[in-house]
């Protein structure tokens, strides 16, 4: 393999997973407030980029996707308050499936309001076929906004859970729910705090994506699957360690082009998320110690 | 008051005698005609179109008094593309509602899985799906209106050999369009002295294949790449080739014969080539061209209705509705009589070309039902070379 050949596979590798890595984060915020993993996570993805197109007819671009952002994150907020606030002490299996139950939903909502056809944000910078070289390796600008918006995000979230009151408040939520509620901390607002942040999250990775992904009102089933393996991957509920899975999943994706037909990369990805929960059940990064004390 | 009450009552009675007698007359006068298509799920791109085109070809025709003063119901089942439910809608539909005929479904898989419900129910089916398998081997009841993939497979190594390229890449996409296309181009390339230096499959739903392109685009022997897909990925595939700085000419199937697909793919798409129905470049053609005036009715009917562009997919079931309504018109309300009818249609102008079929080619189109398009622009004009 020629180097330029190693470094384009790097790039699209890096691509994927910067994709992915956004997508798990969203797993993780919910499942560490509540113990739960929400599949309705790739339809806030879906519905970011679809809300941004659509407002994007009204306003300049950074105000849409501001706009998107917002109005997700109270769907998010809407969803819980309606589906999963009012549940006495409900299992985690009743509430998966209502996850599952929410994404249908929202999937067949943006089926009537979007239609089936698909669309796409124009790119932020340049056009389609803009590029920028580094050496004879070929980028397109929007790869660095996905990049760019996935650092931001876990750098972000690092200082807001470490760093704000309302942050820690969370993380004491995460930790022990009993716990915190004797600390005086509304753990139901909690939350719903965290779904509409993982919405946000997510409405954001929909809009910087849209440009190279295209945005369908079916398109968040399987950035969720993805996701879902991501999160799992690196250990359920940390995110930084979803940042290197993911990566570490879109570079093994890439390379295997030269050996497999493309469509097996997601059989490759399952693969390897059966050997990771055979071998190392608590991810990559994830110690079974800490996960033991979440299951208490 | 005795006699009011009288009189009320025979007024009742003869009202419900008129309503009963008006209910049978109409529903002696109704042809049932079924249609399955994909109007949600991942092949809703064709089944959304074609269920529009023939809802809007039959509300017109009611409009005007019906077939013979007969009104036409046709009822529409969604299938949502899985060939499960596009089976026990095409029982459903014979059994119990005892439609005339079926159009639809939408997708070749679909339509192989209802080809012997048809057969056996002897009920016409006339498909809006590409595969030829559809009409080859022929059964009696099966027909289809899209042009067959083979001739779009011919059109473009023809336009190759034109161009002189001798080695090319086939990218296609693991759907049934896109494996039945791989097959077809694979099996034609060597007569045409052509020579597939690499063959590829990507997962349809694929949302990057610059990974893919980074592969094809290392074998310099590679002189154009021909696409097989549905999209996003056909507009995704263009992205990729062009943001890699590869500027091989990239064919496509017909299956990019939207212009919104175009638009997808925005400056990328420019210079695709790829072979398609005239429906698209209808302002072109010449006013002597007998689709002319038809392509025109539809198009501008469509767009005025729907308000989104016409694509050559509604196409696809806007003939096929018109082949039903030419039969019933014919033949009356009888399956066998309706299946001969359309069997027996001759130079019958449709969006997708003239059909003439015969009881050995059930799809009646030939290979000049095919124009070669490129993108300039961000519209849709004849390819004349380079």
């Amino acid at each position: 393999m020629s180097l330029d050949l190693f470094f384009q596979y790097l790039f699209a590798g890096i691509t994927y997973g910067s994709i992915y890595a956004i997508v798990a984060i969203g797993f993780n915020i919910i499942y560490n407030a509540t113990g739960i993993i929400n599949f309705a996570q790739g339809e806030f993805v879906m519905l970011g980029g679809m809300i941004s197109i659509s407002l994007l007819q009204f306003m300049p671009l950074p105000l849409a996707i501001a706009g998107a952002v917002v109005i997700t994150m109270g769907i998010g907020a809407l969803i819980e308050i309606l589906f999963i606030r009012w549940l006495e002490s409900p299992s985690v299996l009743r509430l998966i499936i209502i996850t599952i139950g929410i994404s249908i939903l929202l999937r067949e909502l943006a089926l009537h309001v979007w239609g089936e056809s698909i669309r796409s944000l124009p790119y932020f910078y340049g056009n389609e076929i803009t590029t920028f070289s580094l050496g004879s390796v070929h980028l397109s600008p929007q790869v660095m906004w996905v990049i760019t918006a996935c650092a931001v995000m876990v750098g972000g979230l690092n200082v807001f859970f470490k760093g704000t009151p309302i942050g820690r408040e969370m993380r004491a939520c995460a930790a022990n729910r009993t716990a915190a509620m004797l600390c005086g901390i509304n753990t139901r607002n909690m939350v719903t705090l965290s779904f509409m942040l993982s919405a946000g999250i997510g409405a954001l990775a929909g809009c910087v994506m849209s440009p190279i992904t295209y945005t369908q009102y079916d398109s968040g089933a399987s950035l969720a699957i993805k996701g879902f393996t991501v999160a799992i991957l690196g250990g359920l509920g940390n995110s930084m360690a979803a940042v290197a899975a993911g990566i570490l999943l879109g570079i093994l994706e890439a390379f295997s082009v030269s050996v497999v037909p493309l469509a097996f990369q997601d059989a490759i990805s399952i693969a390897i998320l059966l050997l990771i929960l055979f071998v190392k059940p608590h991810g990559l990064f994830g110690s079974s110690e800490a996960a033991r004390l979440k299951d208490f | 008051m005795n006699k009011r009450v009288q009189h009320y009552l025979g007024g009742c009675v003869t009202g419900v005698l008129l309503l009963a007698a008006s209910l049978q007359t109409a529903q002696a006068g109704t042809v049932k005609v079924g249609a399955i298509f994909a109007v949600t799920g991942p092949a809703s791109f064709l089944g959304g179109p074609e269920a529009r085109s023939a809802e809007m070809v039959v509300e017109k025709i009611n409009k005007a008094g019906g077939i013979n003063g007969n009104t036409i119901e046709l009822i529409v089942k969604d299938s949502a593309g899985s060939s499960e439910k596009a089976v026990s809608f095409a029982k459903q539909l014979i059994e119990e509602d005892k439609v005339v005929a079926i159009i639809g479904p939408s997708t070749s898989g679909e339509s192989m899985a209802v080809k012997k419900i048809a057969e056996e129910g002897k009920t016409l089916l006339i498909s809006c799906a590409a595969a030829e398998v559809i009409v080859d081997p022929v059964a009696s009841y099966v027909f289809k209106t899209p042009q067959k993939d083979s001739f779009a497979a011919q059109k473009i190594f023809e336009e190759m050999q034109r161009l002189k390229i001798s080695t090319i890449a086939i990218a296609a996409g693991n759907d049934g369009f896109g494996k039945a296309g791989k097959e077809q181009l694979e099996k034609m390339a060597p007569t045409f002295g052509i020579k597939v230096a690499a063959s590829e499959t990507y997962d349809s739903k694929a949302t990057d294949l610059s990974a893919l392109v980074a592969k094809l685009k290392a074998d310099p022997a590679i002189g154009a790449v021909i696409n097989w897909s549905v999209v996003p990925a056909q507009a995704i595939i263009a992205k990729n080739m062009r943001q890699a700085g590869w500027n091989v000419p990239l064919f496509q199937s017909h299956g990019f014969g939207n212009i919104k697909y175009a638009e997808a793919a925005g400056a990328a798409a420019e210079g695709i080539i790829f072979p398609c129905g005239r429906l698209l470049i209808v302002d072109s053609l010449a006013d002597n061209n007998p689709q002319k005036g038809l392509l025109i009715q539809y198009k501008s009917e469509y767009e005025a209705k729907y308000k989104e562009d016409a694509s050559a997919f509604g196409g696809y079931a806007f003939d096929a509705i018109n082949m039903v309504v030419a039969a019933i018109k014919k033949a009356g309300n009888d399956r066998a009589k309706v299946r001969d009818a359309v069997e027996g249609l001759t130079k019958f102008p449709g969006v997708g070309g003239i059909f003439s079929f015969t009881p050995q080619d059930h799809n009646g189109l030939d290979i000049d039902s095919f124009a070669m398009l490129t993108v300039k622009d961000g519209k849709f004009i004849p390819y004349k070379g380079q």
